[in-house]
This record gives structure tokens, sequence and C-alpha cells, in this order.
């Protein structure tokens, strides 16, 4: 289908942009990577007044070091991450990650932070962010990743903010990503993401509820000596997934389990 | 519609210069910014190779490249082309020879119906260029961004790794791709 109409403007700045979407009004959208937004407009499930294109703010595309932190811009694209030495090196399951979102021609448009302010329950970064504690930089403000995620494709951005960077922290421990899905390129049905950091374990769930998931119960019962299989267990303890076309809500919180399992065994080099 | 609304339509329907370079040949339209690539490329430029095969960017029948990256051209607007350097599949074939994945399509049986062939081409001319000697795996992982209805897939992985043989015995041909994400 054909999309909406739309006023189209490019910004040269985040000043700019930011300016821009005051102007033109609650209804106007960033566009970064096209690949969220632009098939809900084909679909005409999103029909902005107007777009901002922010793929010309190349300071917004980098990937720094700094000190104990790993800084990824917000126009960082999903095949930049995934190949950065940089990401491998200092957090190796986001490059894992990168590596599984959709595929190479979404790879190559769709950006981290358009994944982070799209707040797709499916979406795979959130998880990250969340479970680790990293911080989403805008152009006005910082906001830790657990108040930042609200509800189901809503957050705690306003209308003319940018994000501008995601900061999260350097982990080089055991990590895996499991990612549930009935073909290559699709989105997640359920996924779980284990890394090892400060001596404990951090446990991230992906689309089984509105926002990411902390598996805290399952971090604690490792932290007191319980076994991956017994840890696992708790993976589903306060769940309420939404069932949808692919998973009922039973097979969603069974999946939680046993993905969760195999997380960390996958993590530590086990199958 | 009321006055006011009828100028809101008025200032999203106002054109934008989109100039491009589209396999190797520059052009310069005035086009609305709701304009998808892949139409400004069918209906504007008259290249119709390009399919359009779903409505969710889900498919890959729209793969171009896009200064060298292999890109769904129905999830991009053509304003975003501004600038920019595309390959078609009318981009492939030189002085009336295939480009070697055409002919490893032709000579393995790539296809069948054909519709979704020119999108699973520039797809793997980007993979050939990431990695000019891919594994089964490999290639099938660099593929799964097209769908194919009829195939089953066996001939097409076939003709990727019979281009990618022709392609590394064979004089270098051509096609701008990049070297990937740094
Ligand atoms: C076939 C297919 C498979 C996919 N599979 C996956 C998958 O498995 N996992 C996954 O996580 N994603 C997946 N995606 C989505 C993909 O990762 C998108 O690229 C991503 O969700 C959105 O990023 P974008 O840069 O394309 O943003 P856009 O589509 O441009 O924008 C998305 C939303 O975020 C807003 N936005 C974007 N950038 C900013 C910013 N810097 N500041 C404020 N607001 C901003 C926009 O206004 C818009 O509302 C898939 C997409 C497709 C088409
Ligand atoms: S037409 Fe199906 S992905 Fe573009
Ligand atoms: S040959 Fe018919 S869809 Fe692939």
């Amino acid at each position: 289908m054909i999309p909406a109409a739309f006023e189209y403007a490019r910004a040269s700045s985040v000043e700019e942009a930011s300016n821009l979407l005051s102007k033109f009004g609650e209804d106007a959208k960033v566009l970064a990577g096209g690949h969220s937004l632009i098939p809900l407009m084909r679909l005409r499930l999103a029909q902005p007044s107007a777009l901002v294109d922010i793929n010309g703010l190349k300071d917004l595309d980098h990937i720094k070091e700094d000190g104990r932190k790993l800084r990824v811009g917000a126009l960082t694209r999903h095949v930049t991450i995934q190949n950065s030495s940089t990401v491998k090196e200092k957090l190796p399951l986001l490059a894992e990650i990168a590596g599984e979102v959709g595929d190479n021609q979404v790879r190559n448009m769709g950006t981290m932070g358009g994944v982070i302010a799209h707040a797709d329950a499916a979406g795979d970064y959130p998880t990250l962010a969340l479970m680790l504690d990293a911080d989403i930089v805008t152009n006005q403000r910082t906001i830790p990743a657990n108040e930042f995620f609200k509800d189901l494709f809503t957050t705690a951005l306003a209308p003319d903010e940018i994000v501008t960077e995601v900061v999260f922290p350097v982990a080089t421990g055991a990590h895996k990503y499991v990612k549930f899905r009935r073909r290559l390129f699709d989105w997640a049905i359920v996924g779980v993401a284990a890394q090892k950091m400060n001596g404990g374990w951090r446990i991230g769930l992906t689309n089984v509820g509105p926002t990411p998931v902390r598996a805290t119960a399952v971090e604690e019962a490792l932290h007191k000596g319980a076994q991956p299989e017994e840890a696992a267990q708790h993976a589903s303890d306060e769940l309420d997934p939404a069932g949808d076309l692919r998973a009922s809500p039973e097979y969603k919180k069974h999946l939680a389990r046993v993905l969760t399992k195999r997380a960390i065994n996958q993590a530590e080099g086990r199958q | 519609m009321a006055p006011a609304e009828r100028r809101l339509e008025g200032i999203r329907s106002m054109k934008h210069k989109v100039a491009t370079t589209v396999n190797g040949r520059r052009h310069e339209h005035e086009v609305e910014p709701r304009l998808l690539l892949v139409h400004h490329l069918r209906d504007n430029l008259g290249l119709t190779g390009t399919h359009i095969g779903c409505d969710t960017s889900q498919c890959g029948a729209c793969t171009i490249l896009v200064d060298g990256k292999a890109v769904k051209s129905c999830t991009m607007f053509a304003v975003q082309a501004e600038g920019k350097s595309l390959t078609t599949i009318e981009g492939m074939a030189k002085d009336g020879e295939l480009h070697p994945i055409q002919q490893a399509f032709w000579d393995e049986h790539g296809l069948q119906c054909g519709y979704c062939t020119p999108g699973f081409i520039m797809a793997a001319a980007y993979l050939l260029a990431q990695n000019p000697n891919p594994t089964e795996d490999e290639i099938r992982k660099g593929l799964e961004g097209n769908l194919c209805r009829c195939t089953g897939y066996v001939n097409i992985v076939k003709a990727v790794q019979t281009a990618a043989k022709t392609m590394s015995t064979a004089p270098a041909r051509k096609t701008t791709v990049a070297a990937g994400g740094n």
C-alpha cells in the first residue's frame, strides 16, 4: 500500500531535528533506518504528519569505548554493530544480538536508536539495555533503561526528544542470546539473553510482555548456587505474556524456562 | 475536505528533488516524500526488473544495492536516495553478457516462476562481495531476507556456489558493492 502523505525534512544537526519536531507538532516522527516505521506506514498503521530524516547526522553513527562503558550512537546500523571489533571485544553479546536482528538488508538500514525508541516487545536491544542497566542518552537528558520502557511501543521519550546514544557497560564474561523463531529473519517468538558480569548473572527476556523483562528471580537463584535447570524454572515466575499468532501465553512461559536454561548452559559452553 | 485540511494535503504532497545515479546513469526527478524507492524505480525510471512481492518488508523481491549495500527498496523513500548510487538487476549484465550470478541462476535452474529472482541476484551480489567463498550455511544465512515460493532454495544455493566459483576464477567484473560495515 502507499503511505499517507507527510511533510519531509532533512535535519543537519540534532538541535535542528528537535526544532523541526516541535515545529511540525506531535504527529511528527523521526525517520532513522525506517525499518519499523515504513512498514507501519505502508500498512497505514502509522500516519505521521511529518518525518524528520536524521540519516545525515553522521556524529550519531559511532561506537566508542569510554572506560568501562561502550557508547553506541543512535544512528549506528545493526551491520556496523555486528562487525565492530570494539563491540566484539567489549560487549560481545551485543555483536551477537546485532547479527541476529532481521536479515542482511534489515541490518544494513536499521539502527540502535530506532529499535530502542520504537520499543517493540520483540525488539532485541531493549532486553540487553534493561538487563545490563544501560543508559539511554537523549538531546535533553540521560534515562536509565529501567525507567525508559513504559509499555508496548511506549517509552519515556517526549515528542521532540531524540535518542543520541545508548551507553552499555563493558561485559566480557560468558554470554549467549537464544532467539527462538520459525524462520531465520523472524522476530523472536521468545528470546533469552544471559551475561555473566561482576561475578553474577544477568538474564533478560524478549517478547514475554509489553516491555522487556529482567529475570531477577533466576539471577538470584543462580547467585544462591542453583543449577541452571533449577534456576531457569523461575524464568516464568511473574510473567503474564500476551498470546500472539505464533505462541499462546502458556507456550511463551514454557519457552522462557527452556530457553533460559539453554542460554546459561550455552554461555558456559555446554549444550 | 475543509480548506485547512486541503492546505495541509498540499504541503504534504509538495515535491522534493531527488538526484540519483542508477546503473551508472544520472537521473533527476521531483517526487512526493511518500513515494517508495521501488515505485520510483519502476514507475518513474521504467526499471521494472525490481519486483514488489509483499507489503511487509519481508520478501526481498525489491532488493537493490544502495551505495553497494543490499537494501529492500520498498522500505526506503525515494527522497532518501538523494545523492546515492543505485544498482538494480538491469545494471548487472554488461554489453549483452549476463553477470556470472545471472548465468549461474540460469545454469543451475535457480528459478521457476522467476518473480523472486532479481531480488535474490542482488542479495547474492552483496553476499559474494562480503564473502567471496561462502559455505552453504553462510549462503543460506546471507539470503535469509529473500523468500522464494517455488524452488525450495536448493538450486538457488547451488547457483550462488557456482557463481562464487566463476567469479573467483574469471577476471573481476565490477559491480559496485560495499565492503560492508566497519
Ligand atoms: C523483516 C524485518 C525483520 C526484523 N526483525 C527484527 C528483529 O528480529 N529484532 C529487532 O529488534 N528488530 C527487527 N526488525 C526491526 C528493525 O530492527 C528496525 O530497524 C528497528 O526496529 C527500528 O529501527 P530503525 O532505525 O529502522 O527506525 P525507524 O523505523 O526509522 O523508526 C522507528 C521508530 O523510532 C523512532 N526513532 C528512530 N530513531 C530515533 C531516535 N534516534 N530518537 C527518537 N526516536 C527515534 C521513529 O520516529 C519511529 O517511531 C525487523 C524489521 C524487518 C523489516
Ligand atoms: S517487496 Fe517484499 S520486501 Fe520489499
Ligand atoms: S522462483 Fe517463483 S518465487 Fe522464486
